[in-house]
């Protein structure tokens, strides 16, 4: 299933990074833009195109967790975990989420729409729970919103 | 008329954008001449979607407005908040840093520089780099990243360096629970930053800067890229300095999930393009730094202090605070609070009343359990220490950190045994894996908590000598630091760690 516009989009992606200082991350990050995902076949192009080794491509992908080697689902729907959301109740919301889509952390529902994932803050400590589908923030999260911004 | 709605991504959670559509939908279908400004937000998170309207004059504030009080808005019938600067929780900031968020069109550099804005940098811009230096030392501005380290002193040590290059990289990697001010910041006044970097790169001689922002922050990473698009159009940025003739220019980059990235030198290696593990120093960033140059990396609020400090003065900015800690400092309030938001005040402040008066107590209603300082690495303050002063050398000694100055409240419904677990589960998360007691550690920390949970008292010990190894022998912050929020938790909370023998007996 590889993708064969990938030399080529990859190519140009290269061709617009060429003389930045670093330019590893916002290569990945363009290739997550086009693709959804890192594909497979793009850690040869970026091995070669950076003059490094593929396992070093592989061992920066791995490390982070926005590169994701599979596509996510249609919707990727973050909900925050950390300390302040906790405050007020982001616990008791990700539960009944969850329960309610079928799924876990990281899973994806089987007809492939959501992708549920966690979150270390996203800068909505005031008006928690906070949640992000897409770029799309929510304060307050309820149900009711996350279903709305799913929809 | 200008009617002003924050495009501050908490005001857009709670539903900015929809009233501002509703407000140019309403102010269109009436024949108004309405001009909508998106400005950043005024801090005061509980009134959001704030909107201010300005008829030539005073402006006065309405919130939360929902799209369906926008009629009422326009009549002239929607009972408002009067004037944003008469409104309790406002009026007893003293707003340094803060000075122009939420009153300008974050975009507007001409708005920017009619509210102060590049004064700091004209200035500098007279200086030899050496002068810059020792205002910045005057003004006594240590980092508000966290560990509170004299900025104009590293500054010092990358402007005596020599090399062919300089950086100056800001750290944006916000990633503590409970802090926001730099996502403020960027959101609302983008061109401060971009000003006290370039006065970092006047006095230091550096040429090129970064700011590493995080990813999850959407919003900013939009109105920084667009703040330094406008900047290099305009001659703030680029070969020219203001036709200084001297050369400053950054780019934007984005992070990409990493929590232990906030950390300095695993940003810089992130900012290579590599793994982001921890390095050892020394050597120190400002010696051999990103790509091995000398670096000053500074976080956001620090950076972004430079320009009023340079506008006012370094002796009018150290005239505020207490003791060692100079200055302001934008305090985030959050969790579960009455009014939270962000609170610039001098140092010094109570606790207690940080938390009681300023913020109102909780949301619930209930009583305040336990106050999280510092981010997931600060320690869980008790109402018993609440006569703490906000400050540096105050906190440390009651065993706790101001960190970022992120304040997260807890009722009584918190469970501190299961917070202290958190901490420990976070750190074997975002751990990078370089040391072994933050690598292992957080995850025997994790078992060990869960052995307590389960009645086995015997573990409390082993828990305690676990987070020393933790702190004695972790290379940076994050295992470090990890140990604060569980032993203050197990020490202030010994009833949430009681075992259920214990309990019985």
């Amino acid at each position: 299933m590889s993708d064969p516009t990938l030399p080529e989009t990859m190519a140009e992606i290269f061709a617009r990074h060429r003389g930045q200082e670093g330019p590893m991350l916002p290569i990945l990050h363009a290739a997550m833009e086009a693709f959804g995902h890192i594909p497979e076949g793009a850690v040869p192009l970026i091995a070669e195109e950076l003059n490094l080794g593929r396992a070093e491509v592989h061992g920066v992908i791995s490390f982070y967790h926005d590169f994701r080697k599979e596509p996510a689902g249609h919707h990727l729907l973050k909900i925050c975990r950390a300390e302040a959301c906790q405050a007020v109740g982001a616990n008791a919301l990700t539960e009944r989420v969850l329960a309610k889509l079928g799924i876990g952390w990281g899973e994806t529902t089987p007809d492939g729409r959501i992708t549920v994932e966690p979150v270390y803050c996203l800068g909505l400590c005031a008006c928690g729970p906070a949640a992000m589908v897409g770029d799309r923030v929510i304060g307050r999260a309820d149900e009711t919103k996350i279903e709305e911004a799913l929809a | 008329m200008k009617i002003y709605v924050p495009r501050d991504s908490a005001a857009k959670a709670l539903g900015a954008d929809a009233v501002a559509a509703a407000i140019a939908a309403e102010a269109e279908a009436r024949g108004l001449d309405v001009t909508v400004i998106r400005n950043g937000t005024r801090g005061m998170i509980w009134l959001e979607p704030l909107v201010e309207i300005d008829e030539g004059g005073a402006r006065h504030a309405f919130g939360p407005v929902t799209p369906a009080d926008v009629p009422a808005l326009l009549d002239g019938t929607l009972e408002g908040l009067g004037k944003v600067e008469d409104i309790p929780f406002f009026a007893r900031q003293t707003r340094l840093t803060f000075a122009r968020c939420g009153l300008i069109d974050p975009l507007d550099l001409d708005a920017y520089e009619a509210h102060g804005g590049l004064a700091g940098l004209r200035r500098a811009i007279a200086l030899t780099g050496q002068q810059i230096v020792d205002k910045v030392k005057d003004s006594g501005l240590r980092g508000r990243g966290g560990a509170g380290f004299p900025t104009g002193i590293k500054w010092q040590t990358v402007h005596d360096a020599e090399a062919d290059q300089k950086y100056i990289v800001c750290n944006a990697d916000e990633g503590d629970s409970g802090t926001f001010a730099d996502r403020m910041i960027m959101e609302g006044d983008p061109f401060t930053l971009i000003e006290g970097m370039a006065i970092a790169g006047l006095a230091v001689g550096a040429t090129k800067g970064y700011v590493y922002l995080r990813s999850e922050y959407p919003d900013a990473i939009e109105v920084m890229q667009e703040a330094v698009r406008i900047g290099r159009a305009r001659g703030f940025l680029g070969a020219d300095v203001l036709g200084s003739g001297r050369t400053y220019d950054m780019e934007i980059r984005v992070g990409a999930g990493a929590y232990v990235c906030g950390e300095e030198t695993s940003l810089l290696n992130s900012l290579e393009g590599k793994r982001g593990i921890v390095r050892a120093k020394p050597p120190l960033p400002a010696l051999e730094g990103f790509l091995g140059k000398p670096t000053v990396v500074n976080n956001v609020i620090s950076l972004a202090t430079v320009p009023v400090i340079f506008e006012k003065g370094a002796q009018h900015y150290a005239d505020f605070g207490l003791g060692r800690s100079k200055g302001t400092m934008p305090i985030q309030i959050a969790g579960n609070v009455k009014y939270g938001g962000l609170f610039e005040t001098a140092f010094g402040m109570p606790l207690g009343e940080l938390v009681n008066d300023v913020a109102g107590g909780t949301a619930t209603g209930r009583p305040v359990k336990a106050v999280q300082v510092g981010g997931p690495l600060g320690a869980y303050m008790p109402p018993s220490k609440f006569d703490t002063p906000f400050a540096y050398e105050e906190f440390d000694g009651q065993g706790g950190l101001i960190g970022h100055a992120g304040v997260v409240i807890f009722d009584d419904s918190a469970d501190m045994l299961q917070m202290a677990r958190f901490a420990m589960e976070f750190c074997a998360v975002e751990s990078c894996g370089k040391c072994t007691p933050c690598r292992i550690g957080a995850v025997r920390g994790v078992e060990t908590i869960d052995r307590i949970a389960e009645g086995d008292g015997g573990a409390k010990e082993l828990l305690v000598d676990l987070c020393e190894t933790m702190t004695d022998g972790s290379l940076c912050a994050l295992g470090g630091l990890t140990p604060y929020p569980v032993l203050s938790a197990l020490e202030n909370y010994p009833d949430d760690f009681a075992t259920r023998k214990e309990a019985a007996e």
